[in-house]
């Protein structure tokens, strides 16, 4: 089953004509996802690889049952592009550019939110990954295999980390959700879907400094969730006031601190690594049992 | 970025919100000059982007161009939570009949915005949410619809404003909304709103963050860069275009993805409790695909900070894979060394993910004098700290 992405996705790119767009594109095609459209206001009848552009997400859904769109439109353009993948009414919207403007993604979110028909990751993320099944956005496919783990993190990085050391376990689904202050899917939404998932046993949930995303997941735990979850939370060495990398990641006054992230997640029961790898070896523990 | 309160003050005013007249000064020459112009009782107010400077003896009062003056001797230079202060604004002192609180901000768990008020303001805002909730009104403002003249209304009703200010208030709500959307900023605050005696309600201070993400479709807003408050380091690496934070260690990090090197400060950090507290000097995320380029600017940034005694290079080859990782540091390194670079101080890498055997195999082969290669994450953090420690005990 896997979550949201599984061999039935057909993904269309917003962007594909762009060198990013068509870089992963290639990489989504040679991970054996099933990449039908691309998605280039302007450019319809053109074709990457083979694959033919549209001008709009609806004709690309239209003429090839699109049920995925992954954008690498630039920040300026991303707004529009996402609304119109709303209007389209596509399932699945996954926005993998970095250094959209907020005000911009909090707009965007409220008119997904509204039309109730399309669920957002991101922006600012790798995307998503049913290893085997398919692949939506920019993380690697090589570094893992198929397995039962699921994992939820704001950081690409990491989750590429998490995946390798885990590697011969493998996962169902991996979800990178954007390290941005405004994320379309977040922890909540992963670990309700994972606890549902049946091809899912375990869940690693991966945490960094800003807002309190990790502390409210913690509570979603308490009550919903039944199966094992471990945790890791970046940034306890990070300043006041200091943006780390990511957009959402900074430690305002006393709130968003990592420290008070952890606290949270342990003081329901989910381990928490003091590093990844201690991290991947509290999972491999869980599933080796 | 942070705004000083004399530049969120010029927004406000770009957007009629009303606010006290004021200069800045950089001299207590020209908090003279200010002052004088300004013909009667002044506030000399520190500029630092921190609270509590009122409790730091940041604010004074003064009736004359030579009392201001004395008094902002006395206030620049002071050092308020690691703020130095740098810039005096000089506003006509205004008598005060009552101080609310108003702000918009960012609000991520709910994803939308939330506008905050209160009549009780002037005091630490923080403190009243703990002490006394229901003395501040809490209001969600969608995103697609924002503040109306009706929002802003019911935002009033809600904190219990006096009924002789709400027309000014629900107004001064509607104008702030729009510094929020027409400036991208993702914070407007303002702490104290007042109304003074003849019945005017005006901005006494004023705090506003910028969204970073938004600076492409603001050219007006480089004028709010403060270069001479930041880092000289940070700086540099801005220009260069690196993700980049000065911290207070010894060792120089560099690695791919910001959870990543975030990760990798704290084990660094964890690592140097065995090493007499050794600590990251810096973050330095440089991105996912980064080239031999990127890692020359970056080392070059890190090797050049004069706090640094030791450097990790952490990279997880995902996208890049690691052998063009390893490549790219041994190119990095001679890019530098051409440019003439004193290159002493030792570099531990770890790199691992895609093609992690060949990756190795090439920095082993090349045996450069100041990479050690360590396999792993934890054990690498802890090797570089220990160089690190050795390096500075030397000194």
């Amino acid at each position: 089953m896997a979550i949201w992405l599984d061999e039935g996705s057909r993904i269309c790119v917003q962007g594909m004509t762009g060198s990013e767009g068509t870089k992963h594109t290639r990489r989504m095609v040679a991970s054996g996802a099933s990449v039908v459209a691309g998605v280039t206001p302007g450019k319809a009848g053109q074709q990457v690889d083979g694959i033919p552009v549209f001008d709009s997400v609806g004709d690309a859904m239209a003429a090839t049952g699109a049920n995925v769109s992954v954008v690498f439109v630039p920040p300026r353009f991303a707004k529009a592009a996402v609304i119109e993948a709303v209007d389209a009414r596509i399932p699945l919207a996954v926005v993998i550019t970095e250094g959209i403007p907020v005000h911009d993604t909090a707009q965007f979110f409220q008119h997904a939110h509204n039309s109730g028909a399309t669920r957002l990751i991101g922006p600012n993320c790798p995307g998503i990954i049913s290893p085997g099944k398919s692949n939506a956005g920019i993380i690697p496919s090589d570094i893992t295999k198929a397995g039962r783990i699921g994992l939820v993190s704001k950081s690409g990085t990491l989750t590429y980390q998490m995946m390798y050391e885990l590697r011969d376990i493998g996962f169902s689904t991996c979800v990178g959700i954007g390290g941005d202050p405004i994320i379309g899917t977040t922890h909540i939404d992963c670990l309700a879907a994972f606890q549902d998932d049946p091809e899912t046993d375990a869940i690693v949930m991966i945490g960094e400094i800003g807002g309190d995303a990790e502390e409210r997941a913690a509570a979603y735990i308490a009550e919903h969730v039944t199966k094992p979850v471990v945790g890791y939370v970046a940034g306890f060495t990070a300043p006041e006031g200091k943006t780390m990398g990511h957009a959402g990641a900074i430690v305002s006054g006393s709130a968003g601190t990592a420290a008070a992230k952890q606290e949270a997640l342990e003081a329901v029961g989910v381990r928490v690594g003091k590093t990844p790898s201690e991290t991947a070896r509290l999972m491999r523990a869980i599933m080796s049992r | 970025m942070d705004l000083y309160e004399y530049q969120a003050k010029h927004l406000f005013g770009k957007h009629h919100v009303p606010v006290t007249a004021g200069e800045v000064c950089y001299s207590p020459d020209a908090v003279h000059e200010a002052t004088r112009k300004i013909g009667s009782a002044v506030v000399v107010k520190a500029q630092v982007k921190t609270g509590g400077r009122g409790k730091a003896g940041g604010v004074k009062l003064a009736q004359t161009p030579d009392e201001a003056t004395e008094k902002s001797r006395a206030i620049f230079g002071l050092d308020i939570k690691g703020h130095v202060v740098r810039r005096i604004l000089v506003t006509p002192a205004s008598d005060i009949a009552e101080e609310y609180y108003v702000s918009f901000l960012l609000d991520r768990a709910n994803r939308a915005f939330l506008a905050m008020a209160s009549v009780e303001g002037g005091m630490d805002i923080e403190e009243v949410a703990a002490t006394k909730p229901e003395a501040l009104a809490r209001i969600r403002v969608d995103a697609l619809r924002g503040v109306t003249p009706d929002k802003a209304r019911e935002i009033v009703e809600a904190a219990k404003f006096p009924a002789k200010v709400a027309d000014q208030v629900a107004d001064i709500l509607v104008n702030l909304w729009t510094v929020m959307v027409d400036e991208d900023a993702t914070l407007v605050e303002v702490n104290p709103l007042v109304l003074t005696p003849d019945g005017q309600v005006l901005a006494l201070d004023g705090k506003v963050t910028l969204d970073d993400n938004a600076h492409y479709r603001h050219a007006s807003h480089a004028d709010f860069i403060d270069r001479e408050g930041t880092d000289p380091i940070e700086l540099r690496a801005k220009d260069l275009d690196l993700n980049y934070v000065k911290l207070d260690g010894e060792v120089g990090i560099i690695g791919n993805g910001a959870g990543l090197v975030m990760s990798t400060l704290d084990v660094v950090a964890y690592a140097g409790e065995e090493f007499g507290g050794v600590k990251p000097a810096n973050f330095l995320d440089i991105g996912g695909g980064a080239s031999a380029e990127v890692m020359a600017n970056g080392l070059d940034i890190v090797l050049n900070d004069p706090q640094v005694e030791a450097v990790f290079v952490n990279v997880f080859g995902g996208i890049t894979a690691c052998d063009a990782v390893a490549n790219g540091v041994l190119q990095a390194l001679e890019m530098l060394q051409s440019k003439g670079a004193p290159l002493t101080k030792p570099i531990v890498a770890r790199i691992d993910g895609n093609n992690a055997v060949e990756g190795r195999a090439i920095l082993t082969a090349a045996d450069h004098p100041l990479i050690e290669l360590v396999d792993t994450m934890d054990d690498a953090a802890r090797r570089v700290a220990q160089l690190a420690a050795e390096r500075k005990a030397r000194k």
